[in-house]
């Protein structure tokens, strides 16, 4: 945080009175010893190597917020709301590729986290939330501010636990720092009573560890290995198939690597964009629902589909029926899970992305003989390319200006976004070409995602430029972190592709619902560059051709939060799209075309 | 939509020869593979604390698992319980099942009981005590025992496997029963096989090769 200003203890703590964050005094760290519980939880973010806690004050949380009053390795950001906490420590994982951490107090402070831990949880990012909890002995009598916080967040953690010692609270806050990170990744969660946090204990946690019957996979079978590396030599159509695990396992040097040799086309699914560099002639980008014609195409007709750390989630594979039906299919994965729960693995491999790429490429003795493919491929790419229709003057087309954005940024800029139709447009249009770049909500499909998922993105690469893209929908979710942003003075630009109206459920009421507009269109929305005026951020509006690149290389280079409110054509729809449940080879390349597939 | 993407429409396009049915397992459109439904003893060991039984029946209601049973129990070890766990669900679905408890962290460990397992399930009766000599033969015959009688009911248990079980509450249905508890099964794998166990690191123990 730059100024740290605004921390509660800020004036109290010299380290800080610089800005920028604190980096490692010299030698040992200071380090206060342990007395209560809160500061064995403290002490054991600290062993984590936590840097930044997304949060919100409250009762219940209040002794640990106490023991990080004179805390100066730990930087928390008070968030506007708990939601914009859990999605801001939610994106600093994805960024970092280190737990986030948020917290909250109990009651709704915790239910607040909700939507922010099921996001985490469908896109397995690591996360880790510290929620406060009525002291024990109120528990179960709804206490003022209780929520039973383990039961609501069961289904959506990978793992969570009601800390029921002061002598264990830090172990029990490693264990869930430990768990989220190794594996498959995930949010963990600890509920911490109020007299827990309080109570005293001199007992420093351990090193945060996993428990000792947590054993994820690492190299898979040697006998499987052999049969899939077959499967590939011998294939005609092999494709790639790179999803989040890719990403989520750092193997994305192996997978270029190993794509490249056997020169095979890589699609990446949606949480997998950054996996491989888009602009690679071997780049099919994202097949799906909203994928590229040729993603599409190439992922029907391939006869051997090499899935590494992908779920195969409805959004990509359409209809199962038609899913890439000629295909043997190698599925590598950590979770044993997620093999042949949608798809048929026909080629099980068990274990990190990283190791398992190795193990093939080791078993692996020539490249498929696949050249009619490639030049397949390359023809689906020129027959079917992204293309949109550009207006003299106005209405502005949404896909220009993500192109513009791209344009004007680096190559490692990231993009977060929130959920809808610029969401779609931010994967068509926006050429990504590293890891870590590509900050959104997936499977969950959360609106109002992006804003605070900007600023962990910022702090966790204060280096490189963050773009968010926002619909007018998803900015109304959340917008008011942007006082958060103004606050922290994170240089992040938004970017509001604004159609007055919930862009997506509209086009599906045009395409599905005969037009009926309902509970769809926004014409109360306000202005977004005074709202963004008013946070104390810098607002522009783009509402014709005229002043687009000049406002747009503005917005970048000014430093401090900005707001780009984009008027654009309202009528504007995502396509390719394929429905619900459809085939993805039938993809619709116009609205029209939906009514004959 | 004010335009329309370029390339060749949806009929002339190249199509896959193949398909796959409503599991993702690839089939010869001629013969529509269909996986029947069977039902599957599945035993956990889990650390035994507070919630684990919550974490395993939510998940089996929130992936939509048709379970037909479900008991639980301390084991020797005083960190662990065991839990058995009956389901009935195509092939697919019991694998998913082994998988999906498997993830849960308080699971040490699952597997699948062969049909040679060794299980039994206990049922408690209250009958009405009209004819309490009858009901002490039909009790005598499945090897039950009386719990209470009085002057207007008996209670009575039984423990067996289902089929037993399902046949005694038939005999007594004549005299009239007041209530019924069941418990489902618990069971343990027969010999030497370990049931769910794991090694002093945490890792499952081997099990014999035959098992596997």
């Amino acid at each position: 945080m730059s100024e740290g200003a605004q921390t509660p203890h800020a004036d109290e703590v010299e380290s800080e009175a610089e800005g920028g964050p604190p980096t490692e005094p010299e030698g040992e760290s200071h380090v206060e010893p342990v007395e209560t519980g809160a500061d064995a939880v403290v002490a054991a973010l600290k062993n984590a190597g936590a840097e930044y806690l997304f949060g919100v004050q409250g009762g219940a949380i209040m002794p640990v917020y106490d023991a990080l009053y004179s805390e100066s390795d730990l930087n928390h950001v008070t968030m506007a709301h708990e939601q914009g906490a859990a999605h801001a420590a939610d994106a600093f994982g994805i960024v970092s590729g280190d737990p986030g951490v948020c917290m909250a107090t109990s009651g709704p402070g915790a239910t607040n986290l909700v939507t922010g831990l099921a996001d985490a949880s469908m896109d397995s990012d690591p996360l880790i939330a510290l929620t406060g909890q009525v002291p024990t002995n109120f528990v179960g009598n709804d206490a003022f501010q209780e929520t039973d916080t383990i039961g609501v967040t069961a289904p959506i953690t990978k793992f969570n636990y009601f800390s029921s010692s002061p002598d264990e609270v830090g172990d029990d806050v490693g264990t869930a720092f430990a768990l989220a990170d190794e594996g498959r990744q995930g949010p963990t969660l600890v509920d911490l009573p109020k007299d827990v946090t309080q109570g005293e204990t001199t007992r420093e946690p351990t090193k945060p560890k996993t428990p000792d019957t947590y054993n994820p996979p690492e190299e898979a079978d040697e006998d499987a290995v052999e049969a899939a590396a077959d499967c590939l030599m011998d294939a005609e159509k092999p494709v790639i198939l790179a999803g989040g695990g890719v990403i989520k396992g750092e193997a994305w040097h192996e997978l270029y690597d190993f794509a490249t040799e056997y020169e095979i086309p890589v699609i990446t699914t949606m949480p997998g964009i950054g996996a491989f560099p888009e602009d690679h002639e071997l780049s099919l980008e994202m097949a799906g629902m909203h994928g590229t014609g040729y993603a599409n195409m190439a992922i029907t007709m391939t006869d051997c589909l090499l899935g590494i750390g992908t779920r195969f989630d409805d959004r990509l594979t359409g209809g199962l029926d038609s899913f890439a039906p000629d295909a043997e299919v190698i599925h590598v994965d950590i979770d044993p899970a997620e093999i042949s729960k949608n798809v048929e693995a026909d080629y099980p491999l068990l274990g990190d992305a990283s190791e398992v790429i190795d193990q093939l490429d080791d078993a692996m003795t020539r490249a498929p003989k696949a050249e009619e493919w490639r030049e397949q491929c390359q023809t689906w790419k020129d027959e079917y390319p992204l293309d949109y229709e550009m207006p003299e003057d106005r209405p502005l087309k949404p896909q220009y200006i993500v192109e513009q954005f791209d344009e004007a940024t680096d190559d490692d800029a990231i993009v977060t976004t929130g959920v809808g139709q610029h969401q779609m447009w931010a994967c068509q249009y926006w050429t990504y070409m590293e890891p870590r770049t590509w900050v959104s909500s997936h499977g969950l499909g959360t609106m109002g995602y992006g804003v605070p998922a900007s600023i962990g993105a910022k702090l966790a690469e204060p280096d490189k430029e963050v773009v968010s893209f926002e619909g007018d929908g998803s900015f109304l979710m959340t917008s008011q972190e942007l006082t958060v942003a103004v606050r922290e003075n994170l240089d992040i630009t938004i970017v509001v592709l604004n159609n007055e109206a919930i862009g997506m459920v509209r086009q599906w009421q045009d395409g599905f619902y005969g037009g009926r507009h309902m509970a769809s269109q926004y014409p109360w929305i306000p202005e977004f560059d005074k709202l963004a005026e008013a946070y104390g951020a810098r607002g522009w509006r783009l509402e014709d051709q005229e002043n687009v690149e000049e406002t747009i290389q503005e917005a970048i280079e000014y430093d401090g939060p900005s707001v780009v409110d984009v008027l654009i054509d309202p009528e504007e729809n995502v396509y390719p799209m394929v429905p619900s449940g459809g085939d993805n080879g039938q993809f619709a390349l116009s609205e029209d075309m939906l009514d004959d597939i | 939509m004010t335009g329309k993407l370029p390339g060749p429409s949806p009929d002339e396009r190249q199509r896959p020869a193949g398909r796959r049915n409503e599991q993702g397992i690839r089939i010869d459109p001629e013969v529509e593979a269909e996986h029947e439904p069977r039902r599957a003893v599945l035993s956990a060991l889990v650390e035994h604390r507070p919630g684990v039984l919550a974490d395993v029946s939510g998940l089996f209601s929130r992936r939509q698992f048709n379970i037909e049973s479900l008991t639980v129990g301390t084991t020797t070890d005083e960190d662990r319980a065991r839990m058995t766990i009956v389901i009935e669900e195509p092939e697919p679905g019991i694998e998913q099942a082994k998988k999906q408890l498997q993830k849960l962290i308080p699971v040490v460990d699952v597997r699948e009981l062969e049909p040679d397992a060794v299980q039994r399930e206990l049922v408690i009766l209250k009958l009405n005590g009209d004819e309490p000599d009858k009901v002490q033969a039909i009790t005598e015959m499945y090897d039950g025992d009386t719990l209470d009688a009085g002057p207007r009911t008996i209670t009575v248990e039984i423990t067996g496997d289902e089929q037993k079980i399902d046949d005694a509450i038939d005999a007594y249905a004549q005299f009239g029963i007041r209530e019924v508890v069941r418990t489902g099964y618990a069971s343990l794998s027969r010999g030497e096989q370990p049931t769910a166990a794991v090694n002093e690191d945490g890792t499952p123990k081997q099990v014999t090769a035959d098992d596997d």
